[in-house]
């Protein structure tokens, strides 16, 4: 009981971060209906640059305490936003109106990019961190074990709902949000109603990788450890956790987040860890053959 | 007096399609003008083109004299022109009010309070139908909202792209009602894109004839009405 308790807690927190990286690619496929498969990299640019944060504030003696972690996100999602406008300005914009699979193949190419990128720029060796945020709470104790909440869970539990909620609140309530879904149901009408698309398609991308670089410094204070690789598998993993949400759901996002954190952490803790990855991707696979529309996705009837 | 809308000599394709073929018409401020054709004579194309999509090939296009020619779609549309276009094109998964708010988007000045209240009193329905969501409406109804949605942005000038296609003659009878009633009270330019050549060559004051993308023939609505050849082509069978 106990242990299931703790495996509990571990996936959450996992899926929270899947969960925010699904959104963004969840996000960019309703608005222009393609994969952006180079997301999980901005993942990867936000952790690194979270970590460039760290260390920067390390040196001036400004890292201590929730306002040093506040500016490491701040910083890490400014500079984010920036790429993820510049990706889609180079790599899809020259390409919409080109045949369906051009700009996919821009976002493997883009996505080999950004990873070889921060290989040379950052070193190819794995990068640890000191561990910033140390302790938990202990929830409960059964038999010798005990089940604890980490600091770093409660942090990222608590900035991933605290960044979800702003980000409902914009896209149901705010004129920009209510753009961003005019131009996912009918992109020409919105341009009919004087809707800039393209700027609204560039606000998109930004605010998906600033979802993505939230997940980046999330991941960097529980795990300790990145590499310019880590992008990859994360991306992977949020891109399944999109699909079996419902690809361009927003709440089918942040739930697959979820069932695939939890998925994760429970075949790891009662079956294999080596064979954890093997688990995530067969739900892909299982989505797909049985559930194409995923578990919220919508059956595309409507009326013309 | 300057034309609100000036089309000279435009020609316009869809891809190796040649839609437009050197087509004029011009439409005063304060005119109802209708261009009646069949099914693929090219009616819709022309009001894409004029809002920037397809850029013509030749010709140019002016909004009060100011030309527009190949300007992007939204830039022209915030000088004041708004459309209903063909299949009406409700955002089927926002609700009739966000619709609505759409339509105002672009507008600089805030408050859509007026606008919305203008909406209101023409089509009723409307106002009953605010929290549904826009999929869920009728076909009469739906259009309703794509009139409303156009006004939202105070045009200078309406384009209207066949808003009696599919709908009981009841409706379309409310509907022509509503237009000519903007047009009294407020003085709303507006181009009519039918099928229906008789009831909008009784609304427009004047109209244009358009065949495999040239217009053939221009004249005032009842005068047009009159021509025999129009009522073969276009009024037979009898119905209107």
């Amino acid at each position: 009981m106990a242990y299931a308790m703790q495996q509990l807690i571990n996936g959450v927190s996992l899926g929270m971060i899947y969960g925010l990286i699904a959104v963004g690619y969840t996000m960019v496929y309703g608005i222009i209906g393609m994969i952006n498969f180079a997301h999980g990299d901005v993942f990867m640019i936000g952790a690194f640059l979270s970590l460039i944060a760290v260390l920067l504030l390390s040196m001036g003696g400004l890292m201590d305490g929730p306002a040093g972690i506040l500016l490491v996100l701040l910083f890490s999602v400014a500079i984010t936003g920036v790429y993820g406008w510049a990706i889609e300005r180079i790599a899809y914009r020259p390409l919409r109106g080109s045949f369906r699979l051009a700009p996919l193949i821009s976002a493997i190419g883009l996505s080999i990019v950004l990873q070889n990128f921060v290989q040379v720029s950052q070193g190819a060796r794995v990068k640890p961190m000191e561990t910033l945020v140390q302790g938990g709470i202990e929830v409960m104790r059964e038999d010798g074990f005990v089940v604890q909440l980490a600091y770093t869970q409660i942090l990222i539990i608590g900035v991933t709902l605290a960044v979800l909620a702003i980000f409902t609140v914009l896209v149901t309530r705010t004129p920009l949000g209510r753009a961003m879904r005019a131009c996912e149901q009918d992109r020409k009408m919105a341009s009919l109603l004087g809707i800039d698309t393209d700027r609204t398609i560039s606000l998109t991308f930004v605010i998906g990788a600033a979802l993505a670089a939230v997940a980046g410094t999330m991941y960097l204070l529980r795990y300790g450890v990145i590499d310019f690789y880590i992008g990859f598998l994360a991306g992977v993993k949020a891109f399944t956790a999109a699909v079996l949400g419902g690809i361009g759901s927003l709440p089918g996002a942040v739930l697959g987040g979820l069932l695939i954190g939890l998925i994760e952490t429970f075949w790891s803790a009662y079956f294999s860890v080596q064979y954890k990855d093997v688990a995530a991707f067969s739900i892909l696979v299982l989505t797909l053959v049985f559930l194409p529309t995923g578990l919220l996705g919508r059956q595309e009837v409507e009326k013309v | 007096m300057t034309p609100l809308l000036e089309v000279d000599n435009v020609s316009a394709a869809y891809g190796a399609v040649q839609a437009l073929t050197d087509v004029s018409l011009r439409v005063m401020p304060g005119e109802i003008v209708t261009l009646i054709g069949a099914n693929g004579a090219g009616k819709s194309t022309l009001l894409m083109t004029i809002c920037g999509a397809p850029v013509p090939r030749a010709g140019r296009i002016r909004l009060a004299g100011e030309d527009i020619t190949g300007e992007k779609t939204h830039l022209t549309m915030r000088r004041g022109v708004a459309q209903s276009p063909e299949g009406r094109r409700i955002f089927p998964r926002m609700t009739v009010y966000e619709n609505l708010l759409m339509g105002a988007q672009a507008l600089t000045t805030g408050d859509p309070g007026p606008q919305l209240e203008q909406v209101f009193t023409l089509f009723p329905r409307m106002k009953e139908r605010l929290a549904q969501r826009g999929g869920t409406l009728s076909g009469g109804e739906q259009q309703m909202l794509a009139i409303g949605r156009a006004l939202m942005s105070k045009p200078r000038l309406l384009l209207l792209d066949e808003p009696s296609l599919g709908l009981a003659p009841l409706v379309v009878r409310q509907i022509f009602g509503a237009i000519r009633q903007l047009n009294e009270s407020t003085g709303l330019t507006v181009l009519l894109v039918e099928q229906n050549a008789n009831q909008a060559l009784r609304l427009a004051h004047r109209g244009y004839v358009l065949v495999n993308g040239r217009i053939t023939m221009e004249g005032g609505g009842h005068e047009l009405l009159a021509r025999p050849e129009i009522r073969d082509a276009y009024l037979g069978g009898g119905h209107g």
